[in-house]
């Protein structure tokens, strides 16, 4: 309960930073912040492989991805212009629906409904973190992913493959590859160099 | 002592409009596409709470496709963003106007 609070505060906080930060930079260390805090939340909910999925998807690949995007974008110029932004009219109504629904999500959470275990599908036993065969652990969210859940996760390759696809089509390299004469005579005397050397 | 459902939907609705807030009330891409993944990352935390108090990990596996779409959306955005920042040299979402009708 206490674990709860602490790091709930911390996701909180570090959420506010992640949008209230100037630079980007600090945006991103920010969002790491969060994202490991919440890893932690998931190993309390008994969710163990998501936790490691969330420090390697997201601290170890998407940050990554940021912070190469923000090092290639600010290495020139300057890309962004100082002051608000330019939709002070949004932020007023904007605040209003934001604490209008937190309202209603705070009446919602303390009227909703005590929830049985049991009275739905119910895979494995809880047991202690790490251990074999229990809910949320490794052998027990592998095997509802290769059995019951199959479709979602051929859907999951199928969404990667379409956004290889769209980053290529998009921020790849737009000419088609032609190697040049010269290009191809560097080749063709490391090769005939590496068979000389011995077949490496 | 077990943590009620209700503080996890707390929880995650802040962090929800927190991330709604930041992507009205910034104009840099790259701290509006955080703002998505911190939206993101507030549906996946209900996921978990749920499937640990119904014990069904369907919620996890859903979680899993969430995580895989988040990061098919900030590959393909922060691609748009380079592309974006090749032609025009400013990627200030306010000053971009090349789609408007």
């Amino acid at each position: 309960m206490i674990a709860f609070w602490v790091l709930g505060a911390i996701v909180v906080a570090s959420a506010v930073w992640t949008i209230a930060a100037k630079k980007p930079v600090y945006s991103v260390v920010a969002l790491l912040v969060n994202f490991a805090t919440l890893a932690v939340l998931y190993v309390t909910l008994s969710a163990e492989f998501l936790a490691v999925m969330q420090i390697i998807v997201y601290s170890g690949a998407i940050l990554v991805l940021f912070v190469f995007v923000i090092a290639l974008l600010s290495s020139g110029v300057a890309p962004f212009s100082a002051g608000p932004n330019r939709m002070p009219n949004a932020a007023a109504p904007a605040i209003i629906i934001v604490l209008t629904a937190l309202g209603f999500l705070a009446y919602a959470a303390m009227h909703a409904p005590a929830v049985a275990p049991g009275s739905v599908h119910t895979t494995s036993a809880i047991g202690p973190v790490g251990a074999a065969g229990i809910f949320g652990s490794v052998a027990d969210f592998g095997k509802a992913l290769f059995t019951v859940q199959l479709l979602p996760f051929e859907i999951t390759a199928l969404i990667l493959m379409v956004a290889v696809i769209g980053v290529v089509a998009l921020a790849g390299d737009q000419r088609p590859y032609v190697p040049t004469r010269k290009h191809a005579l560097e080749v063709e005397r490391d090769v005939r160099e590496a068979i000389l050397r011995g077949g490496e | 002592m077990p943590v009620a459902i209700g503080n996890y939907i707390a929880l995650s609705s802040v962090m929800f409009f927190i991330g709604v807030a930041g992507v009205l009330l910034r104009r840099n891409p790259l701290v509006m596409l955080m703002s998505i993944e911190l939206m993101f990352n507030a549906a996946n935390l209900l996921f978990m709470a749920f499937a640990r108090a119904w014990l069904a990990n369907a919620g996890q596996v859903f979680a899993f496709l969430v995580i895989t779409v988040a990061a098919a959306e900030a590959a393909i955005g922060l691609a748009i963003v380079v592309t974006t920042f090749r032609s025009e040299k400013n990627v200030d979402v306010d000053e971009i106007r090349l789609l408007r009708g």
